[in-house]
């Protein structure tokens, strides 16, 4: 295989990847009849042109933190996590059990427990898989598809059966109590003096992903068990011969992926809607996997791309709003995100190649 | 239970069961040329789209059929370009198909009917209408054999005969031709075959494509035929269950059948009973959706029948040089 320089590997092929998706989208929505600057300035201006865009697009984007990270831990071990929706679901399970049952003091306590309860139960989620795959050998793909089905069968028994207070209509939790809201985005922001819109539900929850990327990265790349995994990941036999142990790595790497989307719950069903309802991950999970595949699994990439997909659905939001062009677009954008980035990645890539390695071969005679 | 009761749970079985066959054979095609497939929903989403789309403005139902299956073999092409052309993952590539059909069918949808994402009900023949059988009438009073053969056998559209007679002809094309032949051995070790000289790339593109067919026919009568028009994310998980369904009857075309079969009588006890009592248990229905991807989890985990994979599966093949 070509060797590419290190810059062009993490930089110019997902560059050009996206910006290819971009153009495809952009001939998507003139084919609608629409046109695609207008497009773009609605969606720039609506999700970043005042604090109060930039609140939902860090909301919509605290959400993708925590799958796309979930996702990218899975992927450096090479296992492919597609089950982060129904992790993010059964985490929010969790936290609404930790929310409703236990009388907190504060919400500071009430943070941490929900996170632990949120973490705890995504993590179970994703144990059954991790177990059959390490130990049955059980395609992971195949059962956290199959998983995601089976939590929002659960969750559907669950909310209408057992969760759903007596007279409600809706397929919903009871409303948590005050002492576990969560302060808003602004109010974390005006600490430091920052004027920032509270209309928005953006909320502390942003800080504790950051502070997720930053366990990611120093997971991954300063720990023992974080060489474990990625040595794990790239060659499955040099593992073993090193005395890694397949069995523990997928566990340890399903359970921490599992727990990551588990705490999303913190953001969606603890920060903004306050009880939990159907489908509250509404497919966070799949584009957790855009999100990991653009950041190159890097949580510094993933942040950046967690982003970029907060502003593509505030600005999708917006498009719907003012224009003619339904918020499925983002569908599509992030399908082609994840086709260039992902699957499409050597049809960008041998042709940069090339160009990098031409050059040294003509020296070469 | 009385005969008439069961007659209808199995007559809806037939018609739940005809998209999670077709789509499972599609599966079962390209999986067995080590072409994973989780696109299988979104082939037959796009197919749903276009056939009811164009069966509604032209009025036909076989140009729709045409224009579904064109549209579920330009999804697999795109699928065959990533996995098989340019290597790349084939599972990120399904997830990715899956996506794109979920957000193209609402925003062409809405741009052409303005319909919030669907199309105009289908009527007389833009629809694939049920056909009875010769001597459905005559034979109608005979007791048990008479109801079973007016209900359950005549009765339905063309294209669930076509899904029906695709079982045998997998069967015939995978056990007893060269191709079927070439096929399963491509999906088990691709350097074999192009050592004896036959085109891996070749192989699987073809593979590939029939799943294509297969889909397309899938989401042509998803939304021509079961229901008069289309409407948004009609396919509803089925292309999922049809995974589900090609794991547990282990990449075979009769037990597909079996499978598919009994995940639609399932999907025929959910739609007709809240909940299910047998005896002292109360079965709700949420349990019985849920049971075609509990079941699958518990073959994959091989405690009952070990379901394993066609070997090369997943793997991009890499030719020598």
């Amino acid at each position: 295989m070509d060797r590419l320089p290190k810059w062009a590997d993490a930089l110019l092929v997902p560059l050009i990847s996206i910006l290819i998706a971009f153009l495809i989208s952009g001939l998507v929505i003139l084919a609608i009849g629409e046109d695609p600057i207008n497009a773009l300035q609605v969606m720039v201006s609506g999700g970043l042109g005042s604090t109060y865009g930039w609140g939902y697009t860090l909301y919509y984007a605290t959400n993708f933190l925590f799958t796309g990270l979930a996702v990218a831990v899975a992927f450096h071990a090479s296992l492919f996590n597609i089950g982060g929706d129904g992790q993010a679901q059964i985490g929010g399970l969790g936290l609404t059990f930790a929310c409703l049952y236990i009388p907190w003091p504060n919400w500071e306590l009430a943070l941490i427990g929900a996170s632990v309860a949120g973490g705890l139960f995504g993590a179970a989620w994703a144990a059954i898989p991790a177990w059959l795959q390490a130990k049955r050998g059980s395609h992971i793909v195949i059962t956290t598809i199959m998983f995601n089905f089976i939590a929002s069968a659960l969750l559907n028994y669950l909310l209408v059966n057992v969760l759903r207070p007596v007279g409600s209509m809706d397929p919903a939790s009871a409303n948590f109590p005050k002492v576990a809201a969560l302060p808003n985005l602004s109010a974390v922001l005006g600490l430091f003096g920052i004027p920032f819109s509270d209309q928005t539900p953006a909320n502390i929850s942003f800080v504790i992903a950051l502070l997720a990327c930053v366990f990611v990265w120093l997971l991954i790349w300063h720990t023992r068990f974080g060489f474990a995994l990625r040595a794990f990941g790239k060659s499955e036999p040099a593992a073993r011969y090193a005395g890694i142990s397949p069995v523990r790595i997928t566990m340890y790497a399903m359970l921490i992926s599992g727990a990551l989307a588990g705490m999303m719950s913190i953001n969606n069903v603890m920060g903004e809607s306050q009880r939990l309802i159907l489908n509250s991950s509404e497919g966070a999970g799949f584009i957790g996997i855009a999100v990991a595949l653009m950041g190159r699994s890097h949580p510094l990439g993933v942040l950046l791309a967690a982003i970029l997909f907060g502003f593509l659905y505030q600005g999708g939001a917006e498009l719907a709003l003012w224009t003619t062009i339904p918020s499925q677009l983002i569908w599509v954008i992030q399908a082609l995100v994840i086709l260039f980035t992902g699957a499409l990645d050597n049809m960008v890539r041998i042709p940069v190649a090339r160009l990098f390695v031409k050059p040294t071969k003509r020296k070469a005679p | 239970m009385t005969l008439a009761s069961l007659l209808e749970i199995l007559d809806s079985t037939v018609r739940l069961g005809t998209p999670l066959l077709l789509a499972c054979l599609a599966g079962l095609f390209s999986e067995r040329s080590g072409i994973f497939d989780i696109g299988l929903e979104g082939k037959m989403l796009v197919a749903a789209f276009l056939s009811a789309a164009v069966a509604s403005t032209t009025g036909s139902a076989w140009l729709g059929l045409l224009a579904g299956i064109g549209a579920s073999m330009a999804f697999a092409a795109i699928h065959g370009l990533a996995s098989i052309t340019f290597r790349g993952n084939q599972l990120i590539s399904g997830v990715g198909l899956n996506l794109l059909a979920s957000g193209l069918t609402v925003l062409v949808g809405e741009h052409w009917f303005h319909l919030g994402g669907g199309t105009p009900a289908l009527s007389g023949g833009a629809r694939f209408l049920d056909k009875t059988l010769p001597l459905a009438d005559t034979l109608k009073p005979v007791p048990v054999l008479g109801p079973v053969y007016d209900q359950l056998i005549s009765g339905h559209s063309v294209l669930v005969y076509i899904a029906f007679l695709c079982v045998p002809a997998t069967w015939w094309v995978l056990y007893r031709t060269r191709f079927g032949l070439r096929l399963r051995a491509v999906g088990e070790n691709p350097a074999a075959v192009d050592t004896a000289g036959v085109s891996v790339v070749r192989l699987r593109y073809t593979a590939v494509a029939i799943a294509g067919l297969l889909c397309g026919i899938a989401g042509t009568y998803l939304s021509c035929s079961l229901a008069a028009g289309f409407g948004r994310e009609m396919t509803a998980g089925r292309g999922y269950i049809a995974l589900a369904a090609l794991i547990f009857a282990k990449w075979r075309p009769w037990y597909a059948l079996a499978a598919t079969m009994l995940f639609g009588f399932l999907d025929a006890l959910s739609n007709r009973y809240q909940t299910l009592d047998i005896g002292p248990l109360h079965i709700p229905n949420q349990f019985m959706s849920a049971l075609p991807f509990i079941l699958t989890v518990v073959i994959l985990a091989g405690f009952v029948g070990k379901a394993i994979p066609p070997r090369a599966g997943g793997e991009p093949y890499v030719k020598e040089r």
